[in-house]
């Protein structure tokens, strides 16, 4: 009797003395929820950093994909999980803009998690059909505003990266076009490789072999500086919207309540990642680029996430579409 | 002369000794998991991506299009064994499949599938080979107009694969179209019947739904029944096709060939209706229609090509324009983007090796998968004599993991049990699954095209007809849907007729 009430004072005390594990954390194998379907190009970003994080932290980090309803089902299930630093979430943009886009989330966007760092940030194109008339993108504005009737908008559903840069492209332009919205980037993709559609913005991840195989046609990049891969193609900014300049960046996030020790380990481990030059070519061939260390950490995710709530907020109330 | 050094280079690639393991260990991997029902190619490519990536580029690639193939195959065994299909194409096979095996004919039904695919498989590798690059022009012509005219093809041919009712079949088909709805409409970001559970806004898992009426529903009804099962188990005959059954099979395996490789290159989701349209054709040209669902070897022989041949060419859009035809295919994509090659319309004249290097070991992969299996026969075989006592509770525990697998999503598995209990109820009205699941896997495909094309053509309905191959398919389905009918108005009119004579 004695022995056994020792042994359940000892498992007691084993409990409570366990957040202060994280000096030797990690122990175990960790599990990266990626909230789409494997496959996709933020499974891949996920995968890519994944491995190299593993070499750094001496412990395997196996990728779950957990799909569905935006992103919100995978970033709810990790809200919900143990906070111990051995499930972390790889989510992008679409943590900030489903906190507008759904009005019934499962989870407080800001409260919900801890941070570990910011990962990358993937440009967006521009891009038509390969024999739409506008030579560059000046004129481009100008056809697309004197046809904002006649032309059709293609994304790849709703909440999508090229939904969010069709909002923006619509509003910098005043060009109310015809939006034709798919079930994800391939059919949307094929769809404008075969004429079908007229204009699409989107992922450099999806853009860039048709762009190069010229398949398709591309007017400009949203990022802030032009972009090895195209070095002709102008900036949005350049080409004079402003408001196009954005990225489809990528963070890791924890439950709330993980230890300080677990996200600050883990946000050293993503830094190591990011510096491999593996990692770098391979985003690189993606049209992407690491973040440099600075914004790997858990103070950098923060407030990309508060400024990109803020910032997609009104431009979503605008368009007046959500996504329950 | 070009195609020919082509074909050498990428049998030079695939039969080097490490690229033949590697297909060997895919094409085994994918006969085990697709043996396993519900565990579908998807979860097991997902799961086993990490590995690859050790591995060069070309041999990951040729382990996952083994592993994708491999898993067509297997399916169709528990879809002929247990009337469990795991996939859409195979839920046709077990139509005819699941009756040969009651009536002790399992090790036909299992070569039959076997010899169909090996032969669609060769002439779809070819085809891959010669025609990729102008195929590929001719899918890109398919607009959404086209993709709704299409479907409504498919829905008109699912109604003969009822072997019963005519109303019965098509109260299955729109209760599928319905059960199809359900998810986030893609439109407006609206939820339809989802009841709140968000689970659901990416609708029902088709795996879930296709292990409940089929297979969930099977084990109710035979625990119902003893007696019937020990019948099936007992006259287990030859495990060969003999000659006649031989000859019977050539025709059905042409045209399931042709079917299956022209609707595997449209990436749309041409390929699921490959089996569908197979088994429709094969019924419609026998001259025993009434033997279909009651065991017709031609039910297992067309579809089994179709579905092979469709996977074959479901490649040529992956690998001519990179773009994915279906989940199992997008993995690959993700698989070949972390291996530095990212898949577009220069993967063919910039990779060369890798590209004929896969092809080539297409082929190699079908021949694996008939030596490999055609032994296994006896043995799958054997697993119809194990104790239900012991086997049920394995399919169920096996479904069960498999279901979960797919999305780690526990909804999957209230589905499969909702979908089991409605599989039992519709047995016991004599209403049939396939076409359910028919409607299920295409209602979804026919409402964002025709929506899509409407907001394309700005709400103007003609766009169906005035576009050449959108017409052409609707014309074609309005004679499919005279030819169904046909008989039966003119049976009726003989029955009236010899009511007044009478």
């Amino acid at each position: 009797m004695a022995y056994q009430k020792l042994l359940g004072a000892l498992c007691a005390t084993t409990l409570l003395v366990a957040p202060a594990f994280a000096q030797d954390f990690p122990q175990r194998q960790i599990t990266m929820v990626v909230p789409f379907s494997a496959g996709g190009p933020t499974d891949t970003v996920a995968r890519l950093v994944a491995e190299r994080m593993s070499a750094d932290l001496g412990q395997q980090i196996i990728v779950e994909n957990i799909g569905g309803a935006g992103g919100t089902l995978g970033a709810g299930n990790v809200a919900k999980a143990e906070p111990d630093g051995y499930t972390v979430l790889l989510h992008h943009i679409g943590m900030a803009t489903s906190a507008t886009l759904y009005r019934n989330l499962a989870y407080d966007t800001l409260n919900a998690f801890e941070y570990v760092g910011l990962v990358t940030e993937v440009p967006m194109v521009v891009t038509a059909r390969k024999d739409f008339e506008p030579a560059d993108f000046t004129a481009f504005k100008d056809y697309v505003k004197a046809n904002a009737d006649t032309l059709t908008l293609a994304n790849a559903g709703i909440g999508a990266a090229s939904h969010l840069c069709g909002m923006l492209l619509m509003q910098a332009l005043e060009a109310p076009l015809v939006t034709v919205p798919y079930k994800g980037t391939g059919p949307a993709m094929t769809d404008l490789l075969g004429g079908q559609t007229d204009i699409m913005c989107d992922q450099t991840t999806n853009t860039t072999q048709q762009i190069k195989g010229g398949t398709i046609k591309a007017y400009a990049v949203t990022s802030p500086e032009r972009l090895e891969l195209f070095p002709d193609l102008p900036t949005a900014k350049e080409g004079g919207v402003e408001t196009m300049e954005f990225g489809i960046w990528h963070g890791i996030y924890a439950p709330k309540g993980t230890p300080a020790d677990a996200t600050e380990r883990l946000s050293q481990a993503l830094q190591v990642a990011l510096a491999d030059e593996g990692v770098a070519k391979a985003m690189a061939d993606l049209g992407t680029a690491p973040e440099p260390a600075e914004n790997a950490t858990p103070a950098a995710l923060q407030a990309k996430l508060e400024s990109e709530i803020a910032r997609w907020k009104p431009v979503i109330e605008a368009a007046g579409i959500y996504a329950d | 002369m070009e195609l020919l050094g082509n074909l050498a280079l990428g049998f030079s690639v695939a039969s080097s000794l490490a690229n033949l393991a590697f297909c060997l260990i895919g094409v085994i991997l994918g006969t085990l998991i697709g043996v396993l029902p519900g565990i579908g190619a998807t979860a097991t490519i997902a799961m086993l991506l990490p590995i690859t990536f050790q591995l060069e580029p070309v041999s990951s690639l040729i382990m996952l299009a083994g592993i994708y193939y491999g898993a067509q195959y297997g399916g169709s065994t528990t879809a002929i064994l247990i009337n469990m299909p795991g996939e859409s194409s195979s839920a046709v096979t077990a139509i005819d499949g699941y009756q040969m095996a009651r009536q002790g004919r399992a090790g036909t039904a299992l070569a039959t599938a076997a010899l169909g695919s090996f032969f669609a498989g060769t002439v779809a590798t070819f085809l891959v080979a010669i025609f990729a690059p102008p195929l590929t022009t001719v899918a890109l012509k398919f607009g959404a107009a086209e993709y709704f005219s299409l479907m409504v093809m498919g829905l008109v041919m699912s109604v003969a694969l009822a072997h019963g009712s005519v109303l019965k079949a098509l109260a299955m088909v729109v209760l599928g179209l319905l059960l199809g709805m359900v998810g986030t409409d893609i439109y407006t970001g609206t939820p339809r019947f989802t009841m709140g559970i968000t689970q659901y806004a990416d609708g029902l898992n088709f795996v879930a739904v296709a292990v409940g009426v089929f297979g969930i529903a099977e084990i109710l009804r035979n625990l119902e029944d003893e007696h019937d099962r020990q019948v099936m188990t007992k006259n287990i005959n030859r495990l060969f096709p003999t000659r006649q059954e031989f000859r019977q099979m050539v025709g059905p395996v042409l045209r399931g060939t042709g079917i299956g490789s022209v609707l595997g290159i449209l990436p749309g989701g041409g390929a699921i209706l490959a089996s569908f349209a197979s088994y429709t054709i094969e019924k419609k040209v026998s001259d025993r229609p009434q033997d279909f669902g009651k065991g017709a070897l031609a039910g297992v022989a067309g579809p089994e090509s179709a579905n092979n041949a469709g996977a074959q060419t479901s490649f040529i859009p992956l690998l001519t324009l990179g773009i994915p035809a279906n989940p199992v295919m997008a993995l690959m994509i993700g698989a070949m983007i972390i291996q530095g090659i990212v898949p577009g319309p220069n993967v063919v004249s910039e990779q060369p090796a890798l590209f004929w290097g896969i092809v080539a070991s297409m082929w190699i992969g079908n021949l694996m998968l008939v030596v490999l299996n055609l032994p296994l026969i006896g043995l799958w075989v054997k697993l119809l004599s194990v104790p239900y006592y012991v086997l049920f509770p394995i399919i169920m525990a096996m479904c069960s993991i498999g279901v979960y697998s797919v999305a780690s999503n526990a909804y999957d598995l209230f589905a499969v049990a909702f979908f089991g209990l409605l599989g039992y109820v519709m047995s016991k009205l004599r209403c049939e699954p396939a076409p359910l699941l028919l409607g299920f896997v295409l209602g979804p495909l026919l409402e964002e095209n025709l929506r899509r094309a409407m907001i394309l053509s700005r709400g103007d309905p003609m766009t169906f007809l005035t576009r050449p191959i959108s017409a052409t398919l609707l014309g074609l389905s309005l004679v499919v849907l005279v030819l169904v009918f046909l008989p039966q108005i003119r049976k009726r009119r003989d029955e009236v007729f010899t009511e007044s004579d009478a």
